[in-house]
């Protein structure tokens, strides 16, 4: 099992139900140090996300325009799909999608 | 594990937080927020935007654009001392369960800030709420009237301030995003606008991007590392399919290859000066040929301004509206 904290904000919310934070307990075979980001978007979209999911997915990864930081830092800066997550973890999601 | 890349900009210093989209560079918080700070100083001054004692309005939505836009503007009128008069302006297009509740950010933020904020309403200029327009005409073409009535609602309230200039928070993403629509609509009269920093006429308060160069990403991280809270939902009268694809499509240009926007900027300007020499003189009908509205006095080509042409529309719909009220 892997714990990780998701945050969904800049409209990214409106896709799951409003909710902003989630408290995630993904089961085995997920584990910490294991599990790459990847396996979590995948995760993410099965259980959690509510509609549209294509705006929020895109083939394996986040849809372009959504922002993602772990543990308050850029994806980009982190390996992306490749990072392997520990247990504890934040991943915050933010759609740049949504009105200015 | 995480690996722990320093920061380019201070060497290393500090650790890098933010890969910065339009130089790649890995920074850590502070420099990426003077990166984008002077990024926006820099186009102010190198185009000249302000003189000292000018009274600025932005244009505040309480989205994440004029957010930051607000922040940065105070921030950089104090640090360089710009000495700009600064006002927040805002529309509210009387849209329940949208615009009530971004007015509320931007009520907070005329606190954070102490920048004086200005509401105009279209309910007090055209006698109509957009949900008022929506129950009447539908979902149509809803989206042309906003347009319209947004335009001349901002000069007015600019007006009302007493401004020399308007600010709005159009981002780089926003502008590439346009010049591919332009394109693909075959409009050269607004492709060759639609780049430049400011628009004015002599009719109208000038406008200008001071984000022109600036990133979506960059401003949305700002606003996250800085915990500047905005409001995030789409217009509820608005899906806007065609500028979707069009940002969709950008935005899969920027995954690839991330200086694709000033790219398609920059795709845009040179478009405007190869045409400019040719086809200079014969814009008439556009802005700046003087006349104004008979009804309301502004400024139009011909003889009732759009929003009043659109508004004259409506106007006739009322009594229908009545009887259809009472027959129910
Ligand atoms: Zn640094
Ligand atoms: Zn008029």
């Amino acid at each position: 099992m892997l714990r990780v904290r998701l945050e969904f904000s800049g409209g990214a919310e409106l896709l799951f139900g409003g909710s902003k934070a989630v408290a995630a307990e993904l089961p085995d075979p997920h584990a910490a140090g294991t599990t790459t980001v990847r396996e979590l978007i995948a995760w993410t979209k099965t259980n959690l996300l509510k509609e549209r999911p294509e705006l929020f997915v895109q083939g394996d990864t986040v849809r372009p325009g959504i922002l993602v930081l772990i543990n308050d830092v850029d994806w980009e800066l982190e390996g992306e799909l490749e990072y392997r997550l520990q247990d504890g973890d934040t991943v915050v999601f933010i759609s740049t999608l949504h009105g200015g | 594990m995480a690996s722990r890349k320093g920061c380019v900009l201070c060497n290393g210093e500090r650790r890098a937080l933010v890969k910065i989209p339009s130089t790649l560079a890995p920074s850590c918080k502070e420099c990426f927020f003077l990166h984008l700070e002077n990024n926006v100083y820099n186009t102010i001054v190198r185009h000249a935007l302000f003189k000292p004692g000018d009274r600025v309005a932005i244009a505040a939505s309480g989205g994440k654009d004029s957010t930051v836009l607000a922040h940065v503007m105070t921030t950089l009128n104090k640090r360089h001392k710009l000495g700009l008069d600064l006002f927040l302006l805002s529309i509210d297009e009387g849209i329940t369960g949208y615009r009530d509740d971004s007015l509320e950010t931007v009520k907070r933020n005329e606190q954070q800030y102490g920048v004086p904020l200005k509401i105009v309403s279209y309910e007090e200029l055209y006698g109509w709420t957009m949900d008022a327009i929506v129950k009447q005409i539908g979902l149509k073409n809803n989206c042309t009237f906003c347009g319209v009535f947004r335009r001349q609602a901002l000069d007015r309230g600019a007006a009302m301030l007493k401004v020399d200039h308007i600010v709005t928070g159009h981002n780089a993403d926003d502008i590439a995003e346009t010049v591919l629509m332009n394109i693909m609509r075959g409009d050269f009269a607004r492709l060759q606008r639609c780049t430049a920093i400011q628009t004015a006429t002599d009719e109208t308060i000038p406008r200008s991007k001071p984000f022109k160069y600036t990133y979506e990403k960059e401003i949305v991280m700002y606003a996250y590392f800085k915990k500047l809270d905005y409001f995030s939902t789409e217009c509820i009268y608005s899906p806007n399919a065609y500028r979707g694809y069009a940002r969709a499509f950008l935005k899969d240009l920027e995954s690839i290859r991330p200086s694709a926007i000033l790219d398609i900027i920059h795709a845009g300007e040179w478009y405007q000066s190869a045409q400019q020499v040719k086809i200079n003189v014969p814009v008439a009908g556009g802005a700046g040929c003087g006349g104004t509205c008979v009804r309301c006095g502004y400024m139009s080509s011909s003889g009732l301004c759009k929003a009043c042409v659109l508004l004259g529309g409506l106007d006739r719909g009322r009594p229908r509206r009545a009887i259809a009220a009472d027959a129910e």
